[in-house]
């Protein structure tokens, strides 16, 4: 529901609340543009949202992938979302380090993805400091079909049709679906 | 606002909402708020060339992977070979931007005018003996084969480039190589399974896979050797001498032509730097007129 509030903002048809509203909150309930059923918090990609000097709104966000087009749309949502809650000045920056990693998405933002038919990621690989060992097996990657909820699954394509998803089928219900791959 | 709503919409009001705004116009700066000072006793001229090294070799073998859009076996193909594009230039552009800010720019700021971002004056105003990129992400495609073998020969260098660049001096390379590092693991993966698919397949399928290491093996000669800005930027601990790669390069690739029951051919011995002194064959000049034309002919257009 605060998505959609905040959903309604943005496209300028509800009325802003304009006194003692969180600039936290209204950035928090931006929806990412690609995976809608998603907060910017629950992607967390939000990394920090603070009132500095002269009342400025400094909001800090990172990408999920370098390339990621949607960080400009976010950009763009989040100045939005907070000037039409009544925030004149408002700052939004990147922020690169740590990077990203699918272990970020909240638990709620888990629940959001598969509610929608999105198999949620499991836990990101560990990362060695050196060389990164050669995978050449089929990907060991598993995910519950979102839809029926059994185990029986396959990867149709590593890459989906964002840059973050991974396309699967499953072979019990026989259902295509897309998988949020562990980054 | 009479259009529908779309994701874009606050997008499009942010650049004047004429429903004009497309994607490769306005777009904002990527490192917009990442503080972009040079690090003590580093200078700025070495590090914007350094980063247009990192920055072409990306964003030609991305421009070299799309050309693959309409034309892959499987869609699937097409859409990983997009997504795998997608990721480098997205560092192309972090990268190109970074050169921007260290003031390297030469004469494409003058010739794409006061409008376009420091990174897309890079990609698009300078001529090919500008670029910095190896003669191995140049290359034409060929066959699919072929695309396969040189996309792992070129992600097995750049991961090994990038795990070492995580610890550069440099708080920008640095966070951009731990990302791009996740990335390119993918990237590697991919390419190598593909390789080893096709090398271990039928016999067309394994003729063409060697044929396509027989003929990438050859660009590998410069790979390794490094530029001054190469040698000094890596003693002064921001940038990856690449002849540090060589042994970790030579075993992933050894390892995978092995497993694929391809032939490894014998190494090429070492030649100086070539294509990161601008010094480039044909093939980049006719990327480049593609990638180029449109920025060039109308700069700045909006549709």
């Amino acid at each position: 529901m605060v998505s959609r509030v905040a959903r309604a903002i943005r496209r300028g048809r509800a009325e802003p609340p304009t006194r003692t509203v969180d600039p936290r909150a209204v950035a928090g309930a931006v929806v990412d543009p690609e995976l809608p059923m998603l907060t910017l918090a629950d992607l967390g990609v939000l990394r920090d949202v603070r009132t500095g000097a002269g009342g400025t709104v400094v909001v800090e966000i990172t990408p999920t992938y370098t390339g990621c087009p949607a960080l400009g749309v976010m950009r763009a949502d989040l100045l939005h979302a907070l000037h039409s809650a009544g925030f004149p000045d408002v700052e939004v920056r990147t922020v690169l380090a740590p990077p990203w990693s699918t272990d970020w998405i909240t638990e709620a933002g888990r629940r959001a993805l598969a509610a929608a038919g999105i198999a949620p990621p499991g836990p990101a690989p560990v990362r060695p400091d050196g060389p990164v060992p050669l995978d050449l097996g089929p990907t060991r990657r598993t995910a519950a079909c979102p839809l029926c909820g059994s185990a029986e699954t396959e990867q149709t394509s590593e890459f989906g049709a964002t840059a973050c998803t991974a396309l699967r089928r499953c072979r019990a219900c026989r259902e295509p679906f897309e998988h949020l791959k562990e980054l | 606002m009479a259009h529908e709503e779309t994701v874009y919409d606050a997008l499009d009001l942010a650049h004047g909402g004429e429903g004009q705004w497309a994607f490769g116009t306005g777009f904002d700066d990527p490192l917009a708020g990442v503080d972009t000072t040079v690090p003590d006793g580093v200078d700025p001229a070495d590090l914007g060339a350094y980063c247009l090294m990192l920055g072409d070799d990306a964003l030609v073998l991305a421009q070299r992977l799309t050309e693959w859009i309409t034309a892959a076996p499987e869609l699937e193909e097409e859409v990983a070979l997009a997504n795998i594009a997608l990721d480098l230039l997205g560092q192309a552009r972090l990268l190109l931007a970074r050169a921007g800010a260290a003031g390297v720019l030469g004469r494409s700021r003058e010739l794409a005018g006061p409008t376009i971002p420091d990174e897309d004056a890079l990609a698009c105003f300078r001529d090919p003996d500008e670029f910095r990129c190896t003669a191995l992400v140049a290359a034409p495609n060929g066959d699919f084969g072929r695309t396969m073998v040189r996309l792992l020969v070129a992600t097995t260098l750049r991961l090994a480039v990038l795990t070492r660049l995580r610890a550069s001096r440099d708080p920008v390379l640095a966070a951009l190589a731990a990302k791009g590092a996740h990335e390119l693991t993918y990237h590697r993966d991919y390419a190598a399974r593909w390789v080893l698919r096709l090398g271990d397949g039928t016999a067309e399928s394994s003729r063409r896979a060697q044929a396509g290491v027989d003929d990438v093996w050859p660009l590998l000669a410069d790979v390794f050797s490094p530029t001054d800005v190469e040698r000094r930027l890596a003693a002064a601990g921001v940038a990856v001498d690449p002849s540090g790669t060589r042994a970790e390069v030579t075993d992933v690739l050894t390892t995978v032509l092995r497993r694929a029951t391809l032939r490894v051919p014998p190494w090429p011995a070492d030649e100086a730097p070539a294509g990161r002194h601008g010094r480039h064959g044909p093939e980049l000049v006719d990327l480049l007129s593609r990638l180029q034309g449109l920025a060039r002919q109308h700069p700045a257009a909006t549709w």
